[in-house]
């Protein structure tokens, strides 16, 4: 049986309009809302760690506030370091990255994108983002319950993960908040991914093929079949974690360890087993924050190039392939974890292989701004940007893919400047990309220009000084993860950190601007027109803003392929899917 | 702003090139035997790395510069060739690329752990706990007493867990803070966790292995030059990771056995 988007009317209370919303334009704004707030918190506690690695003894003003004891007088200790450092990836990671460009754009778009009012289950939809949040709070909880939050880093190795407070500071309490709020997450991610699949299976609207809808629609489609497999994997390694340190079992700490000279009493337990649980859903995770940033950036340069790529086809199949050789990769992360050595063979090939169809997107966004008419605005700009993230970011690929070269790299700074700038920096890029591009339709109002482009240029300059340098103190051998730099080589790169520390905090700054630019211009901004961009797509021939069922009770009729620009048209050089109007194209599309 | 902003591209591509192409900051001076191959494998590595960056940098600056903001008459065009042409070239020549540095690249990996140490290999034994390395050595039987894991006592410094007055191949086991070896002569590395994960990394030596709580990892490597090295943990192991270090001394053999014999008037 076919899904139908479930018809509920429109709100009538305030609670039902913009807390407890069945829309899911609301609840995308709800998420990006929620990702907007970790992304600050998570930018604040980078600015308190970069301060530290630069000047070890100096006091932060009112840290003291965050902790009972990990900063007297302002001054970090190590184990705070590592707490913030922890809190900075998972609030990152989960909560801005998967958040804003999946959750948020995702659900506001992608159900107009598609032709449908709504998505199949609303009440889940609904669900999704509330369970999110409060897994958002669960985490932020831990900064003020017993000695904080844990400092295991995002990645929870085992058994620190798992042996309890002996671990240290945030070992107990911290942990098991931590690993309850990532369980929680999972599910509000396993509940999108549910309805993200049948919208786009089964709630097109007449004449949407497959191949009409736009690339946004198809990432988001590929990254929540992604989401499906990942998130359904971790959730559980959370619950054997919190099993471990509440009903005495013992599935990741081995027989025999001895902590504060004490014999643990745990037995049997499997180290790498947290390992290959965690990496089968982190490196697909990679990807969940990518992929939806390759369909937006696609999506608004082919609106701003006034011409189509060069191949819809082959950017789908790629982020296909994309999604599909995730899986079969993450075993790069344990070249060195004690694994099997031949199984890091096995999965550095197609870590290897995996850079094909990322070179093949590429190629495909640098040589489709040939012969295009590029606009150049703050949108397109972080768009490009984007392009040139994803390349630098992805060539320490090449370094990482390897095991013998991961030898010397491996748990360094260059590992960190490679997920930073590809996944990171990368992703950012496209939220932002996405935000100026759609923020009209989101709020009705145009956001400033010269702000936007402001924001981009202090952005684009103050990520490369700061995550390309991360590529040569890790090529230096400096350790990642150290609170302090005590080791008689790393002193000579301690200036180094201190120009990356400089740059953070000013490019941080700079995201002040587009803050300041959000929220004047959500209240105080230009009135934007229906279609502000002479854009193609199902969500330019809403109302501005969508009323509540997207299209006004008329179910749109889709009559052409999604990028239809370069042609001429009674309305210019683009004709929207939803005109029944022929057009003759200028060029022709390969 | 276009012709401006695809200048910064290619100025930052160039700027980032620099450091590297001047050696500003780059891993020590190799002293292992197998660490020559590694170091090939980075070159050739950075080499392709650093042409697919500025290249793609590069085409990308020249197609923002030459195709923005045309004017309204401006006709718009297709890339000769087509996405086909940039597939067939991204199969073949990142591909290519990529195959050979992966198959390359096995023998490097193959040297450190495909490879079975030596029949002559000296075994030592490092423990990682945090936030400290021990190191023993097996002494004149040549034996590595066993370790109960429940005598390990920090206090009375019996790191190990050793039960000299019931093992007998304890008794003359050696257990230093400080790592020792002879120049020139393979190394058998036994490794095992006390509690959490560690790591165990010396970049003049070229390796990095982590230890595995309830599982005994080897690694095996043959030291060339004289001198003092830092060991440091790479792997979180808790709040003081950032301290857990310990130091390699490279000895000529006669320095060395002096070495041990002190470090056993000491036990």
């Amino acid at each position: 049986m076919l899904a139908h988007a479930a018809h509920h009317g429109p709100p009538t209370s305030f609670i039902r309009k913009y807390v407890f919303s069945l829309d899911h334009k609301v609840i995308g704004k709800q998420y990006y809302a929620l990702a907007l707030v970790a992304a600050l918190v998570g930018m604040a506690l980078s600015w308190f760690m970069r301060i530290h690695l630069a000047w070890t003894s100096a006091a932060i003003p009112g840290l003291q506030l965050l902790t009972k004891n990990g900063a007297p007088g302002g001054v970090m200790t190590p184990e705070f370091y590592l707490q913030l450092m922890t809190m900075h990836g998972t609030i990152m990671v989960f909560f801005v990255l998967t958040t804003a460009p999946f959750a948020a754009f995702g659900n506001f778009f992608l159900p107009i994108q598609v032709g449908a009012e709504d998505m199949p289950f609303p009440r889940f939809n609904m669900m999704s983002f509330w369970v999110t949040f409060t897994g958002f709070v669960v985490l932020m909880a831990s900064f003020f319950t017993g000695d904080g939050p844990t400092l295991g880093g995002w990645t929870q190795y085992a058994p620190l993960n798992a042996v309890g407070p002996v671990g240290g500071p945030g070992q107990g309490l911290g942990v098991i908040l931590w690993a309850a709020s990532i369980a929680l997450f999972c599910v509000g991610q396993l509940l999108g991914s549910l309805n993200f699949i049948p919208t786009t299976l089964d709630l097109r609207a007449k004449g949407m093929s497959l191949m009409r809808l736009p690339l946004s629609a198809w990432a988001w489609f590929i990254t929540s079949c992604m989401g499906l497999t990942a998130f359904a994997v971790l959730m559980p390694a959370c619950i054997l974690v919190i099993l471990d340190h509440v009903a005495g079992t013992s599935f990741f700490v081995a027989s025999n360890l001895v902590m504060n000279d004490q014999l643990l009493p745990h037995s049997g337990g499997s180290t790498l087993l947290w390992q290959h649980l965690f990496w089968f859903f982190g490196h697909p995770e990679v990807y969940i924050a990518i992929v939806p940033g390759i369909g937006i950036v696609s999506h608004i340069l082919i609106t701003n190039m006034r011409k189509p790529m060069l191949s819809h086809r082959v950017l789908i199949y790629s982020m296909g392939a994309l999604a599909v050789l995730s899986y079969m990769v993450y075993g790069h992360h344990m070249f060195v974890s004690g694994m099997n050595p031949f199984s890091s063979l096995a999965f550095s090939f197609p870590t290897l292989v995996i850079t094909i169809p990322s070179t093949i997107v590429v190629l495909i966004w640098t040589f489709s701004l040939y012969g295009s008419k590029l606009r150049i605005n703050s949108a397109s700009l972080f768009a490009l940007g984007f392009i040139s993230m994803f390349v630098s970011g992805g060539v320490s690929g090449f370094f990482l893919a390897q095991p013998s070269i991961d030898i010397m790299l491996h748990a360094t700074y260059f590992v960190v400047g490679h997920f930073h700038l590809v996944m990171g920096v990368a992703a950012m890029f496209g939220i932002f990309g996405g935000t100026y591009f759609w923020f009209p339709k989101m709020a009705g109002r145009m956001m400033d220009e010269t702000l936007g482009k402001i924001h981009f240029w202090l952005s684009f300059v103050g990520a490369y000084c700061i995550f390309m340098p991360f590529h040569y103190l890790g090529m230096a051998g400096n350790v990642r993860r150290y609170s302090t730099f005590v080791d008689d080589f790393l002193q000579p790169l301690i200036r180094v950190h201190r120009f990356i520390t400089v740059a953070a905090l000013i490019t941080g700054a700079a995201q002040l601007i587009f803050l300041y630019n959000l929220i004047h211009s959500r209240f105080w901004g230009k009135p934007a027109p229906d279609n502000p961009w002479e854009a193609t797509s199902l969500e330019w021939s809403t109302p501005t803003p969508p009323p509540w069922d997207n299209f006004g009770g008329k179910l749109p009729v889709v009559y052409h392929d999604p990028y239809q620009y370069g042609v001429q048209s009674s309305v210019g050089d683009y004709v929207m899917q939803t005109s029944p109007e022929q057009v003759k194209k200028e060029h022709d599309e390969k | 702003m276009a012709k401006f902003f695809a200048v910064t591209i290619i100025v930052i591509a160039i700027l980032s090139a620099i450091p590297i192409l001047r050696h500003t900051w780059v891993a020590p001076e190799d002293i292992s035997t197998h660490g020559a191959l590694i170091d090939e494998q980075m070159t050739e590595t950075m080499a392709e790395a650093g042409i697919s960056f500025l290249a793609a940098q590069f085409i990308l600056a020249i197609f923002i510069w030459k195709y923005s903001n045309r004017g309204p008459d401006a006709k718009i065009k297709s890339f000769p060739g087509g996405a086909k042409g940039l597939v067939i070239a991204a199969l073949l020549v990142v591909g290519v690329e990529v195959m050979a540095l992966g198959i390359f690249g096995v023998k490097a990996w193959a040297n450190v752990y495909l490879t079975p140490p030596s029949a002559g290999a000296m075994p030592i034994q490092v423990q990682a706990g945090q936030f400290a390395f021990y190191f023993r050595y097996p002494g004149p039987d040549g034996k590595f007493g066993p370790i109960h894991p429940e005598l390990i006592n920090e206090g009375s410094q019996n790191y190990y867990g050793l039960d000299p007055e019931h093992d007998v191949d304890s008794r003359d086991d050696i257990v230093t803070a400080e790592m020792a070896i002879p120049v020139n002569k393979e190394v058998h590395l036994l490794m095992h966790s006390k509690d959490v994960g560690h790591s165990f990394y010396v970049r003049e030596l070229r390796v990095q292995q982590d230890f595995v709580p309830g599982l005994d990892v080897s690694l095996h490597f043959t030291a060339t030059k004289v001198g003092k090295y830092e060991i440091v943990c790479t792997q979180l192991c808790g709040l003081g990771h950032y301290n857990m270090k310990a130091y390699l001394e490279v000895m000529s053999q006669a320095d060395f056995d002096d070495w041990l014999k002190k470090e056993q008037a000491m036990q």
